[in-house]
C-alpha cells in the first residue's frame, strides 16, 4: 500500500468528545494556565448528543420543596440505581451539582424561574422532591450552547468532525490518539500527555432509540481495546416514552417532563395502568418500571395501535403545555400531525441510555490507564443499575469537571510526551483505508441494522439466558463478517466509511453487554431477566467488570464499595432523608 | 398518493456536481432526511448529508429543500406530494461534498461575541418575564438557515461587513440579559455591521425555531445604537452618569 501521512498536533491534554462533559472538561483544564488543551468533536461543535436532553438538570436546590439537600438526592440516586453504583460518586455528584447549576447560571444559561424569582425545578420519575432545573423542555441546547461559547472564550482549540479510530499506549500509558478529519480523510495524530474520554453513550445498537447517529460508543471500544475496563455493561436504560408513529419518528424522545408536567399514562382499555405496578409513584415512578410495565399491557394486549401505551397531557390546557414543553408540541405537530394539548398520543419504550462504561476513580475520573480520564455517560459508576432522568446532565458537570482537574494535576505531575510508534500508525492508516480495498465489500450500514436486530431480539428490554446465548452466537457471527464490511467513493466526507468504524465499535460493545447480561442471574433495575426475575440480596454485591485480552473479552467481578455509617444511616429512615426531616420537623 | 417519491439530490464537492435522480419507496410520515438516508443506506453509502438529532434539536441538517432552506429532518416528503423534490446544499456557504457545506465562517465569528459578565454573582434573582424576553434567542439550534439567506452574506465581501441574522440574536441574548454588565453597542456599531442589514425579514421567514430574530433582536439592537451614537440628549445623559447610557438596560420586545 502507498505509504500514507498524517499531521501531528500536541497538546497537554486532549478532549474527546464535544458533550456536556467533555466541554466541561476542557473549560476546566483551560483554567490551569499554562496548559495547551484541544476539544476534539465527530460532529460539529454544539451538535453533541447533550444537545437533544429536554427534561432538565437535576440539583438539590429545594427552591420550591426547602426539604430537598444532597442527602436526598444521593439516596434517591443510590435507591433507583439499585445499589450497584459507586457510593462515592453519587456522593460527590450529589454535594456538587447545585454549584455546577449555579456556574452555568453565571456563564449565560436563562434557566425558568419561580416566582421568588430563583431557577424554577420540575418534579421527575423518581426523585423526591422537584429538583430538575430546566429551560423550557430544551435543557441540553441550553447546557451545550452554554458550555459551547464558554469553551470558545477559554483558549482551546477545537478540532471539529475529526474522528478517533485509535488510542496510543506506550508502555502502559496514554500517549494520545489517532483518527482522521471527515471532510476529506486526512489522517491526524495528536500527541498529547493526557487523553479525557467524553465520547457518550451506544444507545444507536438498538433501532428504536432516541440516541443521535454519534452514540456509537467509540470511546469506550477505543479505551477497552488499549487496555482500560468497562463495568456494568449489561444495564442499558430504556426510556418508557419514545414515538412509536408515523414510522420515520419511531424512538424519538418524549420527554419524561411530559409526565413531570402532569401526563398520565392509560392502555387501550383506557386504565390508568401504573396503578398496579407502583401505586405510590405511579407515572412518575423509575424509568425501569413505567418502560417494562408499558412492555407488560402491550404483551398483554392491552396495548395502543402500534404497540405502546396512551400519553396524555391533554386536561392540562394549551397554554400550560404550549409554555412548558413547546419542543414537544411543535415535535408531534410538525412530525405526526398531531396536537397534545388537544389529543393524547402513542408512546412506548425506546433505548435511551447506558449506564455501563469506562470504570473510573470518584475523585479524578481516572481509568485504570494512566493518562486516560472519563466523563459522562461514557464512564461508569454513578448510576447503577437504572439512571435517574435529569442526572446524567449535572453528571457531566460534575464529572466532567473533575476529569479535567484529574488531568491538569496527572499532567502537572508527569512527564513529557510518551513516544510514538510510527509503524503503530501506519498499521492503523492501512486497517482503516482497508474497507476501499475489498471487492464486493458488505455494505456497513445493513451489518448496522443486523446489529440492531439481534439485540432488539436478543438483549432487549426483556431477556433470558438462552435467548442471550443465541444472540451471542449471532453476534459472534456477525462479527466474521463484517470483517468485510466494503465502501465505495473517495475519502471525501464518506458517510459509508465512516460508518464502518462506528459499527466495529458497537459490535465490540454488545459482545461485552451480552456477555455481562448472561453473568447476572437475576433482575436489577434496567436488567430484566426473565428466567431469575427477582431481585437478589448477594448480586447487590457486585459489580461485572471487563477487560479485553488478545482479542477475547474476559469478565470478573468486584465487589461493590460498602457506604460508610453516615450515609448508610440515610436509608434506614423508612423515607427519603428529605421527607423523614420534614415528618420529624413537623412533629417536634 | 403514489407509492415511490422521487428527489433530485446535488452530488459533487468543490469540482463541481450535479442534481441526481433517485427513487424512494413512500413511507407515512416520511420527512426528507429518512428519504435521504434511505439513499445512503440502500443507494448511494456515500452520500454526504450531516444530522444529528433527526428531531430539529440539534440545527446540523440545514439545507435547501425546492430552493428553500429548510431543516431535513423537520420537513415532510408528503409537502411535495406529487412533486420531484430537489435537495441542495446551503448555497451561502462553500460546498465540502454533496449537502454538507462549510460553516466555519459562523464559529470564526461566534468567538467575537463577548460573553455574559455578571453584575453580581449567581444566585441570580431574576424574574421569568425578564428572562422571557431573552429565552427566545436561547432557541437558536445554530442550523445557519438564517444566515444563508441573509442578502448581505450571500457573497464573501458582505461576510466580512456583517455578523449576520444568527449573531444579532446571541448578541441580543447577552446584552438583554438583566444581570449583563458588558457593553457590546460598539460592537454593533463597527466589526459586527448591524447597519449593513436593512431589515428584510427574510432570516425571521426561514427560522424554524419561530425566532423574531429581527423585531425582538435586530430592531432593538439597532435602537440602541442609535441611542448611543445618534441622540443627543441619550449622548448627554451617558456623560453624566448610567454605563450603558440605557436606563435599566430596558427594551420593548414586540409581542406577536
Ligand atoms: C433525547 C434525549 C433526551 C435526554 N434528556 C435528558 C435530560 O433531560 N436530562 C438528563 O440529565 N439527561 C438527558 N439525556 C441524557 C443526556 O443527554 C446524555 O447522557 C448526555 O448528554 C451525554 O453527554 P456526554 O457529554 O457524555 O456525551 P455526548 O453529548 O454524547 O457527546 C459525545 C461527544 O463525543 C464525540 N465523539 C464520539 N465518538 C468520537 C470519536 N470517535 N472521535 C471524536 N469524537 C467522538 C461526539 O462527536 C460528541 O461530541 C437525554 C438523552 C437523549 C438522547
Ligand atoms: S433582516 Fe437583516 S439580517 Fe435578516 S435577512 Fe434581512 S438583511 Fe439579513
Ligand atoms: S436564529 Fe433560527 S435560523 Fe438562525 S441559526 Fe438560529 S435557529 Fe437557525
Ligand atoms: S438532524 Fe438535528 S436538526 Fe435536523
Amino acid at each position: 500500500m502507498a505509504h500514507e501521512t498524517y499531521e501531528t498536533h500536541e497538546y497537554d491534554i486532549i478532549v474527546i468528545g464535544a458533550g456536556g462533559s467533555g466541554l466541561r472538561a476542557a473549560v476546566e483544564a483551560s483554567q490551569v494556565p499554562g496548559l495547551k488543551v484541544a476539544v476534539i468533536t465527530k460532529s460539529l461543535l454544539g451538535k453533541a448528543h447533550t444537545v437533544m436532553a429536554e427534561g432538565g438538570v437535576a440539583a438539590s436546590f429545594g427552591n420550591l420543596d426547602a426539604p430537598d439537600g444532597w442527602e436526598t438526592h444521593f439516596y434517591d440516586t443510590m435507591r433507583s440505581g439499585h445499589f450497584i453504583n459507586n457510593y462515592r460518586m453519587a456522593e460527590i455528584f450529589a454535594k456538587e451539582a447545585p454549584d455546577r447549576v449555579l456556574e452555568l447560571e453565571s456563564w449565560g444559561a436563562v434557566f425558568d424561574r419561580t416566582q421568588e424569582g430563583r431557577i424554577m425545578q420540575r418534579p421527575f420519575g423518581a426523585h423526591s422532591f422537584r429538583r430538575l432545573c430546566h429551560i423550557g423542555d430544551h435543557t441540553g441546547l441550553e447546557l451545550i450552547r452554554t458550555m459551547q461559547y464558554k469553551a470558545i472564550h477559554s483558549g482551546i482549540d477545537v478540532f471539529q468532525e475529526v474522528t478517533m479510530t485509535k488510542l496510543l499506549v506506550h508502555n502502559g500509558r496514554v500517549a494520545g490518539a489517532f483518527g482522521y478529519f471527515r471532510e476529506d480523510g486526512r489522517f491526524v495524530l495528536f500527541r498529547a500527555r493526557a487523553v479525557v474520554l467524553a465520547t457518550g453513550g451506544w444507545g444507536k445498537i438498538f433501532k428504536v432509540t432516541s440516541n443521535s447517529w454519534e452514540s456509537t460508543g467509540d470511546g469506550a471500544a477505543l479505551a477497552f481495546r488499549a487496555g482500560a475496563n468497562l463495568m456494568d455493561m449489561e444495564m442499558v436504560q430504556f426510556h418508557p416514552t419514545g414515538m412509536v408513529w408515523p414510522p420515520g419518528v419511531r424512538g424519538i424522545l418524549v420527554t419524561e417532563g411530559v409526565r413531570g408536567e402532569g401526563g398520565l399514562l392509560y392502555n387501550s382499555e383506557g386504565e390508568r395502568f401504573m396503578q398496579k405496578y407502583d401505586p405510590e409513584r405511579m407515572e412518575l415512578s423509575s424509568r425501569d418500571v413505567v418502560a417494562r410495565s408499558i412492555f407488560k399491557e402491550a404483551q398483554a394486549g392491552r396495548g395502543t395501535p402500534h404497540g405502546g401505551a396512551w400519553l396524555d397531557i391533554s386536561h392540562k390546557g394549551p397554554e400550560y403545555v404550549k409554555a412548558k414543553l413547546p419542543g414537544m408540541y411543535e415535535q408531534f405537530l410538525t412530525l405526526a400531525d398531531l396536537d397534545i394539548t388537544k389529543e393524547r398520543f402513542e408512546v412506548a419504550p425506546t433505548c435511551h441510555y447506558t449506564m455501563g462504561g469506562l470504570r473510573v476513580d470518584p475523585e479524578t475520573c481516572a481509568t485504570n490507564l494512566p493518562g486516560l480520564f472519563a466523563a459522562g455517560e461514557v464512564a461508569c459508576g454513578l448510576h447503577g443499575a437504572n439512571r435517574l432522568g435529569g442526572n446524567s446532565l449535572s453528571d457531566l458537570l460534575v464529572f466532567g469537571r473533575r476529569a479535567g482537574m484529574g488531568a491538569s494535576e496527572y499532567v502537572n505531575g508527569g512527564d513529557g510526551f510518551a513516544p510514538i510508534d510510527d509503524s503503530e500508525l501506519q498499521q492503523e492508516m492501512d486497517r482503516v483505508l482497508e474497507p476501499f480495498h475489498r471487492e464486493d465489500g458488505v455494505n456497513p450500514y445493513h451489518v448496522h441494522e443486523r446489529l440492531q436486530e439481534i439485540m432488539t431480539n436478543h438483549a432487549g428490554i426483556m431477556r433470558s439466558g438462552p435467548v442471550l446465548e443465541e444472540g451471542l452466537n449471532k453476534l459472534l457471527e456477525l462479527k466474521e463478517e463484517a470483517r468485510n464490511m466494503g465502501i465505495n467513493g473517495s475519502r471525501i466526507y464518506n458517510p459509508g466509511w465512516h460508518a464502518v468504524f462506528d459499527v466495529e465499535n458497537m459490535i465490540l460493545l454488545c459482545e461485552g453487554i451480552i456477555r455481562s447480561a448472561l453473568e447476572r442471574k437475576e433482575s436489577r433495575g434496567a436488567h430484566w431477566r426473565t428466567d431469575f426475575p427477582d431481585e437478589l440480596p448477594e448480586w447487590q454485591k457486585i459489580n461485572f467488570v471487563e477487560s479485553y485480552d488478545e482479542g477475547k473479552i474476559r469478565i470478573r467481578t468486584e465487589p461493590v464499595n460498602e457506604m460508610p455509617e453516615n450515609l448508610a444511616k440515610l436509608f434506614t429512615y423508612g423515607k427519603a432523608p428529605g421527607l423523614a426531616k420534614q415528618a420529624g420537623g413537623k412533629e417536634s | 398518493m403514489s407509492d415511490e417519491f422521487t428527489l433530485k439530490v446535488w452530488r459533487g464537492d468543490k469540482s463541481g456536481g450535479q442534481e441526481v435522480e433517485y427513487h424512494v419507496p413512500a413511507e407515512t410520515g416520511m420527512v426528507v432526511l429518512d428519504a435521504l438516508h434511505h439513499i445512503q443506506h440502500n443507494q448511494a453509502p456515500d452520500l454526504a448529508v450531516r444530522w444529528n438529532c433527526k428531531a430539529a434539536h440539534c440545527g446540523s441538517c440545514g439545507a435547501e429543500v425546492n430552493g428553500q432552506p429548510k431543516l431535513l429532518c423537520k420537513t415532510r416528503m408528503d409537502d411535495y406530494a406529487g412533486e420531484t423534490v430537489s435537495v441542495r446544499p446551503m448555497q451561502t456557504f462553500p460546498v465540502i461534498k454533496d449537502l454538507v457545506t462549510d460553516v466555519s465562517w459562523n464559529y470564526q465569528v461566534a468567538k467575537e461575541i463577548p460573553l455574559l459578565e455578571p453584575t453580581s454573582p449567581a444566585p441570580f434573582k431574576m424574574q421569568q418575564i425578564d428572562a422571557d424576553r431573552v429565552q427566545e434567542f436561547h432557541r437558536c439550534i445554530e442550523c445557519f438557515l438564517c444566515q444563508d439567506t441573509c442578502h448581505v452574506l450571500r457573497n464573501h465581501e458582505g461576510q466580512q461587513k456583517y455578523f449576520g441574522p444568527r449573531f444579532m440574536a446571541k448578541i441580543a441574548e447577552f446584552e438583554m440579559h438583566p444581570m449583563d454588565g458588558e457593553d457590546r453597542i460598539p460592537l454593533l456599531a463597527h466589526q459586527a455591521g448591524l447597519n449593513m442589514c436593512n431589515v428584510t425579514k427574510c432570516c425571521t421567514e426561514v427560522c424554524p425555531q419561530h425566532i423574531r430574530i429581527t423585531d425582538n433582536a435586530i430592531i432593538p439592537l439597532k435602537e440602541r445604537v442609535a441611542d448611543r451614537y445618534y441622540d443627543p440628549i441619550k449622548i448627554l445623559l451617558r456623560r453624566l452618569g448610567g454605563k450603558k447610557g440605557e436606563p435599566g438596560k430596558a427594551n420593548t420586545p414586540v409581542a406577536n
